[in-house]
């Protein structure tokens, strides 16, 4: 007689049943997604439904698991970037914006420094020449209250820039602790940047993560291709407002020292000469929305913060009458005469756009521009064919092999052999389960990790029924053959697995993508194949012997 | 007595040392021709680690090499490699080429580039469709390499640690070594045959690591046994022993794997088929080399038997204290 505790009964079999329960919505893959789709689509509207939404709610019962198994990008079809932040971008912006702080600053020891100009420096560094050496010390002094304390946990105590000074030249750097300090925020913003955008876009479960120090990998399925994903990503919105100085019709007209020439976006042929210094910028937006203006055009209107406010109110108090560029990505959308002082912080920005155009405008503005550039290091598009094909071919593949594999364990073990197909299929069934519980993500080599775990599965089975019947050939009894199969073929079965899964842990850790989605339906398969193999088989053959009783076993 | 299928007899008295100098040496010699093949024709690398774009295209008539070449004249790029590809999944109007494109100076080719050889693509062939595109830059390249080879490094040394806590260190140094013959020689096949050699080959080779080493430790699990049973037979004969009483279930593992992975080789498609081909490749050498090159290894190095408890049933090892 075997005996396995019931407590111990109870937990294989609660495991599988569990298992199989989560494993289940990915048997109605297409009706669940549609569930599931409706489902955040009625979420974020915020709770109106559409009948067709209604409908695609109720093809699948809310009471039930919905947590499929997610197709990766070479399944599915979509784009993959890899873009790489330029983070010492922002060092220059940083340098450009403090230029013009250094020279009011020197203004007032102008009498001991003599003239000041800013001189030839690389990124993240100004450097400033005074014409008297000896006026040196007191220009660092009027220098010094420009640096201030860095806010970051690590950088505490340190001051955000360093100054220094030889000879006739002011060499102002960015401090180790602020340039980490300005890294942390610029991968931050630029990573909440990328999601708003790629959100606004409406696709389906982005992937949007940071990897390693200045790296962003961005995968949306769906997307017909990568250079569709960059034109939704790669759009600055680096908006502006700017001092007229004048207009030409020359593009390469001498704007003079501090302005810029800037093409209309309408008019061709016009360009305006601005301050290249903004008198406010997107920055200082808190809020933007499609609208309409007087005449019923769309338009975009937004609000600024306090700073903004004040600095618009006091710039358009100062300068009515004369006009304003609004600029958005280098071109001038609009160049309105300021009529009177605008006080409240709000205004609207027309030109003409559709309702489409407003509407993206206001998005982009919203999620604000990216603080800095970016190179795309890797570009992957699948299409939705390859992706289906590659499906097809996975399950061809799989079905296939579980056969093969199937009608070689009954034609070597018999029953045993059926037992082991059981727990083999109950195991495919549980990798699924999990997959879904963790919100997996099944790749291409994934298929080949659940076709490859198919064969790997049985090894085990294998080895203990193997053992077995070496354990009769010694005339022991049954039920104790069975008992030492499982018991001594358990440390090769243990050795065996372990170092699969050292393999698979590598391939997590060194992978990326589809490797990675290998290695975790690999790693899945190592731990369930253990279990199917061990205890779902030993209760199946419990049960079978303890009802058959028989006289001699043959495995 | 049901009948089984037994792919070896249940009783086998082979002398596996009897050709060991034939087959160990033979296992030397294609390890040293595998790695002047490495050296000497290089791997056919994929763009994973070379840097470049490839292109699949998909049309509904055979369009020959030479035609794809003319159509890409002229655009400014570089090495152009076009291979056509077959697989018996394909339907009659399914004609299917995978293009590698590398840029003529500078690092990537650019979108510009890209939008004018699709272009080109279309009009030559008006039903061609481009169905995926991949770009690597040299940057990301570089540090594939570094990387796949730590990752084989690390694998390596996480296998032998563990080995060594189980067995003795000759086991695991013979193991090991039986892994790397494994893994050398299928890189062999790869350079010998110019077959693609990229990322998913390099997870190949590391599954290949890991479950390769599977057979190796089920002869050296019952060659521990068998030391302590046969204390005063040499060890060579235990080995022989060993290796028969185990040879039923080593064919038997080999070939579920064989059987699922081959089923992937022949109808899992052809954008996986170097990935499932280098675990078939590394699963066969495996098997023979568990059989016939970890355990020459451990004969070679020796064994110290007289450190062994006498009598006892545990192993001879702290962690070794599962008996099998």
């Amino acid at each position: 007689m075997l005996h396995t505790p019931l407590w111990k009964r109870v937990l294989v079999w609660a495991a599988v049943v569990l298992g199989l329960y989560l494993a289940m919505p990915n048997l109605f893959y297409s009706r669940v997604e549609t569930h599931n789709d409706a489902a955040s689509e009625i979420e974020k509207s915020g709770g109106g439904a559409t009948p067709e939404q209604e409908a695609a709610l109720a093809a699948w019962p809310s009471l039930l698991p919905s947590s499929l198994v997610n197709l990766g990008l070479d399944l599915r079809g979509g784009a993959h970037l890899l873009a790489e932040v330029q983070l010492a971008d922002v060092y220059k912006q940083r340098m450009d914006s403090l230029w013009p702080e250094a020279r009011d600053a020197l203004k007032a020891v102008r009498d001991q420094t003599g003239g000041i100009k800013r001189a030839q420096a690389p990124n993240g560094v100004l450097k400033i020449a005074i014409s008297n050496p000896e006026g040196m010390q007191a220009a660092l002094e009027a220098l010094q209250p420009l640096a201030s304390p860095v806010v970051s946990l690590t950088g505490a105590g340190s001051s955000n820039y360093e100054i220094s000074g030889a000879g006739t030249e002011i060499t102002i750097v960015l401090s180790e602790a602020e340039k980490a300090a300005t890294d942390t925020r610029t991968m931050q913003q630029s990573l909440e940047i990328i999601r708003r955008r790629v959100d606004a876009a409406g696709t389906r479960e982005p992937s949007i993560q940071r990897q390693g120090a200045d790296r962003i990998l961005i995968e949306v399925p769906g997307i017909g291709s990568a250079e569709e994903l960059k034109a939704i990503i790669g759009t600055t919105a680096k908006l502006t407002f700017n001092t007229v100085v004048g207009t030409t019709q020359d593009a390469e007209a001498n704007p003079g020292p501090g302005n810029i020439v800037v093409k209309d976006a309408e008019r061709e042929g016009l360009y305006y000469i601005l301050d290249e210094a903004p008198v406010v910028s997107g920055d200082n937006l808190v809020d933007s929305q499609p609208s309409f203006d007087q005449n019923g055009q769309p338009a975009v209107s937004f609000r600024f913060d306090t700073t903004g406010a004040r600095k618009f109110g006091e710039y358009t108090g100062a300068h009515i009458g004369e006009p304003f560029a609004i600029m958005l990505d280098n071109t001038v959308i609009s160049a309105p005469t300021i009529q009177s002082a605008i006080t409240g912080g709000s205004g609207i920005i027309t030109g003409s756009f559709t309702i489409e155009e407003s509407t993206n405008l206001a998005v982009l503005l919203r999620a604000g521009a990216l603080p800095a550039g970016m190179k795309f290091l890797e570009e992957k598009t699948v299409g939705p064919e390859l992706g289906q094909d590659s499906i097809d071919a996975g399950r061809a593949a799989a079905v296939i092999g579980l056969i093969a594999v199937g009608v070689f364990m009954v034609a070597s073990y018999g029953l045993f052999g059926v037992f082991a197909n059981i727990a083999l299929l109950i195991n495919l069934g549980l990798i699924f389960g999990i997959l879904s519980l963790i919100g997996g993500t099944l790749t291409l080599p994934g298929i080949a990790g659940l076709v490859l775990t198919i064969g790997t599965a049985v090894d085990a089975n294998v080895l203990v029924y193997e053992r077995i019947r070496e354990e009769l050939r010694q005339a022991k009894s049954a039920a104790r053959a069975i008992e030492q199969g499982y018991e001594r073929a358990m440390s090769a079965i243990v050795d065996a697995n372990v170092t699969a899964m050292i393999t698979a842990l590598v391939l997590f850790y060194f992978g990326s993508g589809p490797v990675r989605g290998f290695a975790v339906t690999l790693a899945i398969g190592i731990v369930t194949s253990v279990f199917t193999a061990l205890y779902v088989t030993r209760l199946l053959i419990e049960i079978w012997y303890n009802r058959a009783q028989p006289k001699t076993l043959v495995v | 007595m049901a009948w089984r299928l037994r792919l070896a007899p249940e009783k086998t008295n082979i002398n596996f040392f009897k050709a060991q100098w034939l087959t160990f040496g033979g296992s030397a010699l294609l390890m040293v021709l595998s790695i002047v093949a490495w050296a000497v024709m290089g791997l056919n690398y994929g763009i994973d680690f070379k840097g470049g774009t490839t292109l699949r295209t998909e049309s509904a008539v055979s369009i020959d090499t030479g035609a794809y070449r003319s159509a890409l004249e002229g655009l400014g790029l570089g090495d152009v490699a076009i291979s056509e590809v077959f697989d018996p999944a394909f339907g009659p109007d399914q004609h299917v080429a995978s293009i590698r494109l590398s840029a003529e100076e500078g690092d990537q080719v650019t979108e510009a580039q890209l939008a004018s050889v699709r272009a080109a693509l279309v009009a030559m062939e008006p039903t061609l469709k481009v169905i995926s595109v991949e770009t690597v830059g040299p940057k990301v390249s570089g540090e594939l390499v570094t990387s796949s080879l730590l990752a084989v490094a690390v694998t390596s040394l996480g296998i032998l640690a563990y080995i060594w806590m189980r067995f003795e260190w000759q086991f695991a140094v013979g193991g090991v070594v039986a892994l790397l013959h494994d893994v050398i020689i299928t890189v062999g096949i790869f350079a010998v045959f110019q077959l693609k050699f990229d990322l998913t080959i390099v997870a190949a080779l590391l599954t290949t690591l890991g479950y390769s080493i599977n057979d190796t430790v089920v002869v050296f699990d019952r060659l521990r046994e068998n030391l302590i049973k046969y204390k005063t037979m040499p060890l060579r004969d235990v080995m022989n022993l060993s290796v028969n009483e185990t040879l039923g279930r080593t064919l038997a593992t080999a070939m579920t794997t064989l059987l699922a992975v081959g089923s992937m080789l022949v109808f899992g498609g052809d954008v996986i088929r170097g990935f499932s081909f280098a675990i078939f490749a590394g699963i066969i050498l495996g098997t023979y080399s568990s059989v016939y090159v970890a355990k020459n290894l451990v004969l070679f190095i020796g064994l110290d038997r007289s450190e062994k408890p006498k009598g006892g049933a545990k192993g001879d090892h702290e962690f070794a204290n599962i008996d099998a």
